[in-house]
């Protein structure tokens, strides 16, 4: 009885003292710095938006609060896209974080958290290729083309070693099983520009228009990226699309791009997002990109997504203005590009592009 | 007849009865024999790995079945249907212990990787990739449950005086009902609801600890009213009545005796209602934001707190996941920690302050 | 006090109640902490139908799933939360029944204070974990069952295959449901189990009862409403559990009572919480106003309870 009693007083103290000796060691680990980080930067940013811009996002801000010392915080809240925008328009957010650029619509809004008569920009930061990935027990090298995966995802194509599969891995031995395909349950950008790619380059099998929705009642829904990444590696033949830089545990089939059978790469994604014209009829800063899914050049992949940071051309706060600007500029820049390539897995900026972005980030106030 | 031939046994005490060990040693017998089953299919080539959790679900099925029949035929049909009761309860008990026992396996398995020291002293303030702690997402949870329980509990528990004591008519009625259906309203919705009442003031940039509080606040006070009245309730209309006749004045009886009286049941139904919420994701991620630093302050700037902490972490893996997911983990094994050391504390208060009657 | 200072100058007049000052204002306190939830109610009621308005009027087109209105779209929704429920208590009930009965009087005064403690632990477990368990552990580990049970009782309706790939079927989304809602109803049980009056319980053994019969006449009698209200808060939590099935579930827009396809009815809550960051203007609105009709389906699930609970009204300490 003693002993219980003595023990459970011990538990409550333990856990008191974690919880009220705690301030967080790496935090106060920078002393001086605050003031000193080289910049004239204080206060805190925060952004709302993509998912799958995460990892890169914390990665940034590490570099940029590292860069500017103690006084300057970027937050970054993953919830989605779709918030990120809502948000950034009713001024709930200094910045936005996009997998698809503003709509028409959306950039006649009034956004409350920019100056009058001022409007929103978008920048293209993160590029990510989508990968084909999938899950069957000593297959390697699988080579697709567009037909072929709309076929299998809209469930015309249910088993393994279907004629249209084989036709293209003659030398690989498929299984006779069904096919498993693995989607996402909720909305994302990673299903728009996968579909985007499938409704332009296999309109004879994917009748649907391009969505955020997944459109047919297909196999297996998982939420996020990391959902259907853990659903396909949990179940034997399976497939799914999925950014690229979680595939890390599958295979990645390769894709037929003009005629050839070509290996995912980030340099591919970039090039195409390269190559591919801005949108029509919006501010020379704005950098929304209308991506061309039909090029066919040695080495594209064009099954890839451009995600967004959605910022005020003019913010009604100038310091706001400041940050947002040299966050902006540091995420474009060659060293951010390269620290989420390494951390978040995606491809870097295309040269030209990025030096496109860098200048429109400076037009920022 | 039938007792007369019963009756044989040499001490008739204990005649018509299973022996008391019996059913224990026929509820391992029947284990030894599915894991001799499964261990045989394995042997074999049917099944490629042993299933544990099936040997024990089917012998436990088996001594079911074993037990009731045995004692049908030495003691009898009302001792079978004892019997059979007794053997349906141990089994709904191991069956729900596989699942749980699984689980925090699961939880303490994976999660034992990053708890360590640097997990309770630093936050993810700067860190990419492996590394950091979870220090800011612990003090958040413990500021934002807190200040939760600090709302519910006064108005939970005074509700649920307010509906024993003295509630009748109509007003008793309607929150009564109406605390069921506050038990119904989907979290996230309990989030938007906070969220949109904060952003009436504050404009639509507020994320602050606090309206997490408010938000978990209104998932809380019906778990405290329903239970603490249910406690309540069962106190023996005697000591009322006896404490009347003593001339003690209604509200001090309520405080003095039962409140006392029922104070275990009513801190199992404050932790209980604190259970529920500590874990809640959705509407912490709409209220109080995310970020990786450490802020102090309840009512300004966005708060971490450890589900949100757990599910970001699960939600944005970079391309290594491994440290993600640890970090997550360790999460998870910190929240059932902490829930842990308040229900000690409860305990502890109940044991304190109740009545030393029995 | 005031009273107090009239009362002698009232002999005349029979005597009246005491009326105390700590009285009254215990009493106003009480009334006002009550009066106040009906306040957040009403105010969380208003914002729900505000926010549904534009959904509940929207054009066809505006509605996401191509959806024709909002009742064609909350339709599937509705079928699946109360389906994924009332699986979820169908596993639950008895075996929180049994857990409880086993705890308060079964198992050996010591080992059950620890279980029970145990218990009570694991309503702790936050629903994120319980969905990543589900996932990660019991899909996997329960989907070559599935693929048996399609295979040799397919016939049935209920286990109509094809068998999902992956084990995310609703039958394991109740699962998951299940084991997450027994702590909580476990508990509350428990608590109304060792309320039972030792009086009633020691006559019936003195008069030769069974422990079944004990329990049978004096416990269960008493602890019906007690075990109803368990049974509601589970319930409660069942057809508002959010993440969990968010992440184990594998939804489809689709009304069926197959346990273990990959197209599975969604609920309210699971579909809140995947749609709900992706969502803007109308497509919001009807997020919130799927929200509202969970309200509802909750409000009568529990005027169905509180009525069985009235209608046999046990006998409790205060009444």
């Amino acid at each position: 009885m003693n002993i219980k009693r003595v023990g459970s007083i011990a538990a409550i103290a333990l856990v008191g003292t974690i919880a009220l000796s705690s301030c967080a060691s790496n935090e106060d680990a920078a002393p001086g710095s605050s003031s000193s980080g080289g910049t004239s930067l204080s206060g805190t940013i925060n952004g709302i938006g993509s998912s799958a811009q995460g990892v890169a996002e914390t990665t940034w801000a590490a570099g940029f609060q590292e860069a500017n010392g103690t006084g300057v915080t970027v937050n970054y809240d993953p919830q989605g896209s779709g918030a990120g925008r809502t948000s950034f328009i009713s001024g709930a957010a200094d910045f936005a974080g996009s997998d698809a650029a503003l709509s028409d619509d959306e950039i006649k809004s009034t956004f409350a958290g920019c100056a009058a008569d001022s409007k929103a920009i978008d920048l293209p930061v993160y590029i990510s290729p989508i990968a084909v990935a999938y899950n069957v027990d000593g297959l390697k090298d699988l080579i697709l083309d567009a037909d072929t995966i709309a076929g299998i995802f809209s469930g015309k194509i249910t088993k393994w070693n279907d004629s249209a599969i084989t036709k293209l891995n003659p030398d690989a031995t498929l299984p006779s099983a069904s096919i498993t395909v693995v989607h996402r349950s909720d909305d994302s950008g990673t299903t728009q520009n996968f579909t985007e790619y499938l409704a332009a380059e296999a309109k004879s099998v994917w009748t649907k228009p391009a969505s955020q929705t997944f459109p047919y009642s297909v196999g297996d829904a998982a939420k996020g990226t990391s959902g259907v990444a853990d659903a396909t590696k949990n179940s034997k033949n399976s497939i799914t699309y999925i950014d690229e830089s979680a595939a890390t545990g599958l295979s990645v089939s390769q894709l037929v791009v003009g005629g050839t059978a070509t290996k995912i790469s980030a340099d591919g994604a970039a090039a195409v997002v390269a190559k591919s014209p801005l949108v029509e009829g919006r501010a020379d800063n704005d950098l929304a990109i209308n991506i061309d899914r039909t090029l066919t050049d040695s080495g594209d992949w064009p099954m890839v997504l451009v995600s967004y940071m959605i910022a005020c051309d003019t913010y009604k706060d100038s310091a706001k203005g400041d940050l947002v600007k040299a966050y902006a500029t540091y995420a474009a820049s060659d060293a951010g590009q390269k620290a989420a390539a390494a951390q978040a897995g995606s491809a870097p900026l295309d040269s030209d592009l990025a030096a496109k972005v860098a200048t429109a980030a400076a037009t920022i106030k | 007849m039938s007792v007369a031939v019963r009756n044989t046994s040499a001490n008739t005490l204990t005649a018509g009865k299973l022996p008391k060990g019996a059913p224990w040693g026929l509820l391992i017998v029947s284990w030894l024999i599915f894991i001799g089953v499964f261990a045989l299919l394995q042997a074999s080539g049917t099944t490629t790995d042993f299933n544990v959790v099936g040997a024990f679900f089917f012998g436990t099925i088996l001594f079911d079945i074993l037990i009731v029949v045995i004692s049908m035929v030495v003691e009898g049909g009302r001792k079978a249907k004892d019997r059979l009761v007794t053997s349906l309860v141990t089994t709904a008990f191991i069956i729900t212990l596989l699942p749980l026992i699984s689980l925090i396996y699961t939880v303490i398995s994976r999660g034992v990787a990053r708890f360590d020291s640097a997990y309770f002293n630093e936050s993810m303030r700067n860190v990419i990739g492996a590394g950091g702690g979870a220090v800011h997402a612990i003090v958040g949870t413990l500021e934002v449950t807190a200040f939760a329980a600090l709302i519910s509990i006064p108005i939970g528990l005074l509700t649920s005086i307010y509906l024993v004591e003295y509630g009748r008519g109509r007003l008793a009625r309607a929150i009564t009902f109406f605390v069921d259906v506050m038990t119904g309203i989907p979290s996230i919705v309990a989030g938007l609801f906070a969220y949109s009442l904060f952003a009436l003031f504050a404009g639509p940039s507020i994320r602050a600890g606090i309206v997490g509080s408010v938000a978990l606040s209104v998932l809380m006070i019906p778990v405290v009213v329903r239970s603490s009245e249910e406690i309540l309730k069962i106190v023996p209309n005697e000591l009322r009545e006896a404490s009347y006749a003593l001339g003690v004045p209604k509200w001090l009886t309520i405080v003095k005796i039962i409140l006392p009286t029922s104070i275990a049941g009513l801190t199992t139904g404050v932790m209980l209602a604190i259970s529920r919420v500590i874990g809640e994701t959705a509407p912490l991620l709409i209220t109080t934001g995310f970020t990786t630093s450490m802020n102090y302050d309840l009512f300004s700037d966005r708060m971490m707190t450890l589900p949100v902490f757990v599910y970001t972490q699960y939600a944005n893996q970079g391309p290594d996941a491994t440290p993600f997911l640890e970090r997550a983990w360790t999460g998870a094994l910190v929240l059932i920690l902490i829930v842990m050391a308040l229900n000690l504390l409860a305990r502890l208060i109940g044991r304190l302050f109740s009545p030393k009657l029995r | 006090m005031t009273a107090s200072a009239e009362s002698p100058t009232k002999t005349a007049t029979p005597p009246k109640a005491v009326i105390r000052i700590g009285d009254r204002v215990f009493s106003l306190a009480t009334v006002l902490s009550g009066s106040l939830i009906l306040v957040v109610l009403a105010a969380t009621a208003v914002f729900l139908i505000v926010q549904s308005l534009p959904a509940l009027t929207a054009k066809p087109g505006q509605i996401p799933n191509d959806a024709a209105n909002f009742w064609v779209y909350v339709g599937p929704l509705v079928f699946g939360t109360v389906w994924a429920a009332l699986l979820a208590l169908i596993i639950a009930t008895p075996l929180s029944i049994g857990i409880a009965l086993f705890i308060s009087h079964y198992a050996p005064r010591r080992i059950s204070q620890l279980l029970g403690y145990i218990i009570d632990l694991l309503a702790a477990v936050p629903s994120v974990v319980f969905g990543l368990w589900g996932v990660l552990v019991l899909a996997k580990f329960i989907q070559p069952f599935y693929t048996t049970l399609v295979n040799t009782l397919g016939w049935i309706p209920l286990f109509q295959g094809p068998v999902s790939g992956t084990g995310k079927t609703i039958l394991t989304a109740a699962i998951v449901l299940a084991v997450m809602i027994l702590p909580i109803m476990t508990a509350v049980m428990r608590e109304i189990f060792l309320q039972a009056p030792r009086l009633h319980e020691e006559a019936a053994l003195a008069l030769g009862a069974t422990r079944w019969e004990m329990i049978q006449m004096a416990v269960l009698p008493f602890a019906r409403s007690g075990m109803v209200s368990g049974i509601m808060l589970g319930l409660g939590r069942a057809l508002g559990e959010t993440l969990a099935i968010a992440i184990v579930l594998s939804p489809a827009t689709v009304i069926n009572v197959f346990l273990l396809t990959s197209q599975n009815p969604n609920t309210i809550a699971a579909n809140i919480a995947t749609q709900f960051p992706e969502a803007q203007g109308v497509a919001l609105n009807t997020l919130i106003a799927s929200g509202l009709v969970l309200f509802v389906i909750t409000l009568l699930v529990n005027m169905a309870a509180r009525f069985i609970v009235n209608r046999r009204k046990a006998f409790s300490g205060a009444n």
